[in-house]
């Protein structure tokens, strides 16, 4: 019996071994040594939920660290200056996003002098109120680092509304390249501790899981050591194995529990952090500095120096690249974030934004973009797919535009991380069709909700005309009425007219 | 005697058969076809006429009597050609279905008279505006029926397709092999 | 740089179509090799004959369907197919035998459904069954062991691959399941049929049979690389070979005269390679290992069916064919369960731990 809950509920599931590449950086130092750029490119969106509303004005001179645009409603996130310097401009500016469509980017021409705006530090952090712990890390602007960039400070308050029991830090980092999370652990394990202590507190949760895939030994155990006086933060390895930083896959390897697929970690009692955001939360907790920079792995074939670098938030990709003695002949695909889930962008001149985990200048010898043969139906994708889902018989649907057949199969249950595509020996980009097949349902649902509109603005016309049509007629009617009463009325004036007149007449012939 | 027997029994048989279908045919007629109002609810009801019918009921009843594809109405898009062949049960070839190029009208001021033309051909009521003034197009409710590009007598009322923004940009579709 | 927005991953596997297809036919080249060692050179010129056909076919196939012929042709399957095909043939075939079963294999079995990764039935199986129906003479003849070099010179033996030359009277016999199923009508026991049964030349292939299916070893040992190669899964030959066995031992167990030992079964006829290279198809089997194992339990036992109560004495090609047939209907209803959702799609119900 055993056995069987073991092949129903396996607590690793799918899941691909990637050729990490990690070894480029993970032995390096963070650099923090990157010269201040010239001009620093802002986006006001760099989370999920509202654009943030800008309170500069062009010519403005601003401080580091100081608020430039503040959250919009309840799912947003505020941003601040990284340097201090000059509001240059509010102009649209090609996002870091594989179509590079613009968006709303404040530039601040920066005066080299990087001076911090005044700030209280408090006294003792770990002592605070949770609200004021959550308000703080919302008014620092700080979001999910892992690359989902949820505002954090909303699901620390959503923690705490929902009885929250278990804080998972998400530290797998699987990405093939990635390694600024291993860095951050290894060189910054007290102050990510800190976060994590300031996460439970926020949240009122008892107890912490740090979750470390076991290819980062030095992390596990520099980690191990920061938290050794903590009861309630317990470090677990995890194996090597993508994805296994998905977040719901990383709950099952450490409790065994699963989320239900129309909830939220919320649901059962449980919050997973990136360990990125934790280090976040501690710089804006404990020092009050706002998310203005983050660590970010350079690598690559293309890259000359591969390393993690400290980079500012806003600063241009391309400026980094040279940083790290990029040769730009020999890049053949710009990715930002990690191999497998990044996205390729068409080109270096966009910033860096709390999303960038990396950026990676990969040859060609590194991507390989071989012809995409027919499929073979060889289940290599189901048997690598982490949900459990049909990724070869999705893709067939979605060929032939049967999109609905798709979503029975499980399309909304897909999570994009790619297993599919990397095993596919036939090289059908698999997930290029999920995620195409999510916008066109998306875009399938707007037209079918302006038909709606549609149909009430026509109905609303056809209505309003008739009433028109109506009211008319009434009026036409009332008009005719009018006009015949008053026919009428002369007719009988007339009529009398012509009685008295022959009256006269006689009265005449009498006279 | 065994055949007359045969031929006696298959008779009735026949008969009775023949009668019950002719009087169920007579007393259990469905009156109006449901099919005909149901695929009118699925389409856009805004009378556009760009299917060639002269509004949505009479494209639903040449849909049901088979005289017209499945194809036919381009506001309704792919989705609807997919609920279409859903319901009439007809097997469509979707995988060469292209959605057209989504078009909004807009309203070139330096030629707008203010004639009040287009708004009265609007059928969703998306050009608003007073005599004399320029006109402006609410690009929400504007279904690029182009009603309003025929009527405009300074043809300041153009078609222009809708800007792709970040919200809104989507994964294109992946080339499929060869074979 | 790339102006077309590409999606992740950004790295792939190594592996590649071709590179499967190619270890496929490596795993399989012991068995033929074997073959034409005990068969000798018409073996030989049969094997070359009906691969050689295959890609024809293929080729032709290619061109009418209007796509470019060399990168579909290089991915490798019309040479496994070619070389399934000659595999399950009697070895002293006549060449227009290979031939046609390579024509009806690419033709009939692959490219009418759309070519690679479309078919429904397993090519090689098709073509299999097919021949065995309309020339069953010459798909049961025979012939006895006679290694390479040993038993007919060389022009003899291009004439019967080629000729009309070379009588085969008195140098053919029947296969084990052959001998068996005839001797059964004449109402004999087990024991006297199988007086000179060896079961270890069984194993070891030293007997008559089809050209690459004899030798259970060299197949086994064919499969067993590609297993831990990671190119098909243990599940499948599991399954089918463990259902047989399971039923002839238990046959096997209430009357060992009339019913074979499952040494026997598993060492006829086209099991072997049926378990670990058809029944593994990927295109023709089930997606998922629940599928795979459901799919090789029902090949399993209509090949013990088709044999102890058949007409045929081997019904390999059948039962892979049926099972064939069964598969779309298998995939729609075994899934792997979905996370966070029961198998039947709905999501799972919070259960606060």
């Amino acid at each position: 019996m055993r056995l069987l809950e073991f092949l129903e509920n396996p607590r690793l599931r799918g899941g691909i071994h990637t050729d990490g590449h990690k070894l480029l950086t993970s032995g390096k130092p963070i650099e923090t040594g990157l010269p201040i750029p010239k001009k620093l490119y802002i986006p006001v969106q760099q989370h999920v939920g509202k654009p943030a509303e800008p309170v500069v004005l062009v010519g403005d001179n601003v401080l580091k660290g100081q608020l430039l645009a503040h959250s919009q409603g309840t799912i947003s996130a505020p941003v601040h200056a990284p340097s201090s310097g000059t509001i240059a401009d509010v102009v649209d500016y090609p996002a870091p996003h594989p179509s590079a469509l613009p968006i709303r980017t404040i530039v601040i021409e920066t005066d080299g002098l990087d001076q911090w705006q005044e700030s209280v530090v408090v006294q003792e952090p770990y002592k605070l109120d949770p609200e004021e712990i959550c308000l703080r890390v919302g008014a620092a602007g700080v979001v999910g680092m892992g690359g989902a960039v949820f505002p954090s400070s909303v699901k620390l308050s959503l923690g705490r509304k929902n009885n929250i029991h278990t804080l998972i830090i998400n530290a797998g980092e699987c990405e093939p390249y990635l390694t600024c999370d291993d860095r951050l652990m290894q060189e910054r394990a007290r102050d990510v501790v800190g976060g994590i202590r300031l996460m439970l507190r926020g949240m009122g949760a008892e107890k912490a899981i740090i979750g470390i895939e076991d290819n980062k030994p030095e992390a596990f155990q520099a980690m191990q050591k920061a938290c050794f006086s903590i009861a309630n933060i317990t470090i677990q390895q995890v194996p090597t194995r993508y994805p296994m930083g998905w977040d719901r896959q990383m709950l099952r390897y450490l409790t065994g529990w699963e989320i239900p697929a129309d909830g939220r970690a919320t649901d059962i009692g449980v919050v997973i952090h990136n360990v990125g955001t934790a280090y976040a939360v501690y710089r804006a907790v404990c020092q009050s500095q706002p998310l203005i920079s983050r660590i970010v792995t350079v690598s690559g074939g293309a890259v000359g120096k591969q390393m993690n670098v400290e980079v500012l938030i806003g600063t241009l990709m391309s400026e980094v690249l040279n940083f790290c003695h990029v040769d730009k002949s020999k890049i053949a695909r710009l990715v930002m974030g990690g191999a497998m889930m990044g996205d390729a962008l068409p080109f270096a001149e966009v910033p860096v934004v709390k999303a960038t985990s990396a950026i990676l200048a990969l040859t060609q010898e590194d991507i390989e973009v071989p012809d995409v043969k027919p499929c073979i139906r060889c289940s290599s994708c189901i048997t690598a797919c982490p949900a459990g889902l049909l990724p070869l018989e999705m893709a067939s649907r979605i060929r032939a535009n049967k999109l609905d057949a798709a979503v029975d199969l499980g399309l909304k249950d897909c999570i994009s991380c790619g297993c599919c595509s990397f095993v596919c020996p036939s090289n059908i980009p698999l997930v290029q069709y999920f995620k195409y097949a999510s916008g066109e349902l998306f875009k399938r649902q707007q037209i079918q909700h302006k038909s709606e509109q549609t149909k009430r603005l026509a109905e609303d016309r056809q209505n309003r005309m008739e009433r028109i049509r109506l009211e008319n007629e009434a009026e036409a009617r009332r008009v005719m009425e009018a006009r015949a009463a008053r026919a009428r009325e002369a007719e009988l004036a007339n009529a009398q007219a012509t009685q008295i007149k022959p009256e006269n007449a006689a009265a005449e012939e009498a006279v | 005697m065994y055949i007359l027997f045969a031929i006696i029994i298959l008779t009735t048989l026949g008969l009775v058969l023949g009668l019950s279908l002719g009087v169920a045919g007579k007393y259990l007629k469905v009156e109006s076809d449901p099919l005909i109002e149901k695929i009118e609810a699925l389409m856009p009801g805004s009378q556009c006429g760009q299917c060639g019918f002269p509004g949505c009921k009479p494209a639903a009843e040449a849909l049901v009597a088979g005289t017209a594809p499945v194809t036919l109405c381009p506001p309704g898009g792919t989705s609807l050609v997919e609920q279409l062949a859903k319901l009439l049960s007809i097997e469509v070839d979707l995988s060469q279905s292209k959605d057209a190029e989504l078009m909004v009208a807009r309203v070139s001021e330096a030629t707008c008279t203010g004639c009040t033309r287009c708004f009265k051909v609007c059928p969703t009521d998306a050009i608003v505006g007073a005599p004399k003034q320029i006109h402006a197009v609410v690009a929400d409710a504007c279904i690029a029926c182009e009603k309003c590009v025929t009527v405009c007598p300074t043809e300041c009322l153009q078609m222009h397709p809708v800007e792709v923004t970040l919200r809104d940009w989507r994964w294109p579709k992946p080339l499929a092999a060869a074979a | 740089m790339n102006s077309k927005p590409v999606s992740g991953p950004h790295v792939l596997t190594v592996r590649r179509v071709d590179a499967i297809m190619f270890k496929v036919v490596v795993a399989l080249l012991p068995a033929v090799g074997f073959g034409i060692v005990l068969f000798g050179l018409p073996a030989f010129y049969l094997t070359v004959t009906t691969v050689a056909a295959a890609l024809l076919v293929e080729a032709v196939c290619l061109n009418l369907k209007g796509v470019r012929v060399m990168p579909y042709l290089s991915d490798g399957s019309a040479v496994l197919t070619g070389l399934l095909v000659a595999m399950t043939l009697p070895p002293w075939a006549p060449w227009w035998i290979g031939v046609l079963g390579s024509v009806i294999a690419i033709i009939l079995g692959k490219q009418v459904y759309g070519g690679l990764g479309q078919n429904l039935f397993n090519p090689a199986m098709l073509a299999r069954v097919a021949l065995l129906v309309t020339f069953p003479i010459e798909m049961t003849s025979w012939v006895d062991v006679s290694p390479l070099f040993t038993g007919i010179s060389l022009a003899d033996s291009f004439g019967i691959t080629f000729g009309q030359s070379y009588s085969l009277d008195g140098i053919t016999g029947a296969t084990t399941l052959g001998a068996v199923k005839t001797g059964f009508s004449q109402n004999q026991t087990l024991s006297v049929l199988l007086s000179d049964y060896s079961g270890f030349l069984a194993f070891i292939g030293w007997e008559r049979g089809s050209l690459g299916e004899t030798s259970s070893l060299l197949i086994l040992l064919g499969g067993i690389w590609l297993i831990r190669q990671g190119i098909i899964q243990w599940t499948m030959p599991l399954s089918v070979l463990a259902s047989i066995a399971l039923l002839s031992t238990l046959f096997f167990a209430i009357d060992s005269q009339h019913y074979l030992s499952p040494w026997v079964h598993l060492n006829s006829g086209a099991l072997m390679l049926v378990a670990f290279f058809i029944a593994t198809d990927y295109v023709t089997s089930p997606n998922t290992p629940l599928g795979q194992i459901i799919f090789g339990t029902g090949c399993g036992t209509l090949i013990f069916i088709i044999r102890t109560w058949g007409g045929y004495p081997e019904g390999t090609g059948f039962a892979i064919l049926l099972m064939n047939a069964v598969t779309p209907l298998i995939d729609h209803y075994i899934k792997p369960r979905i996370y966070g959702r029961y198998r039947d799609g709905k999501p799972i119900e919070i259960q606060n731990p």
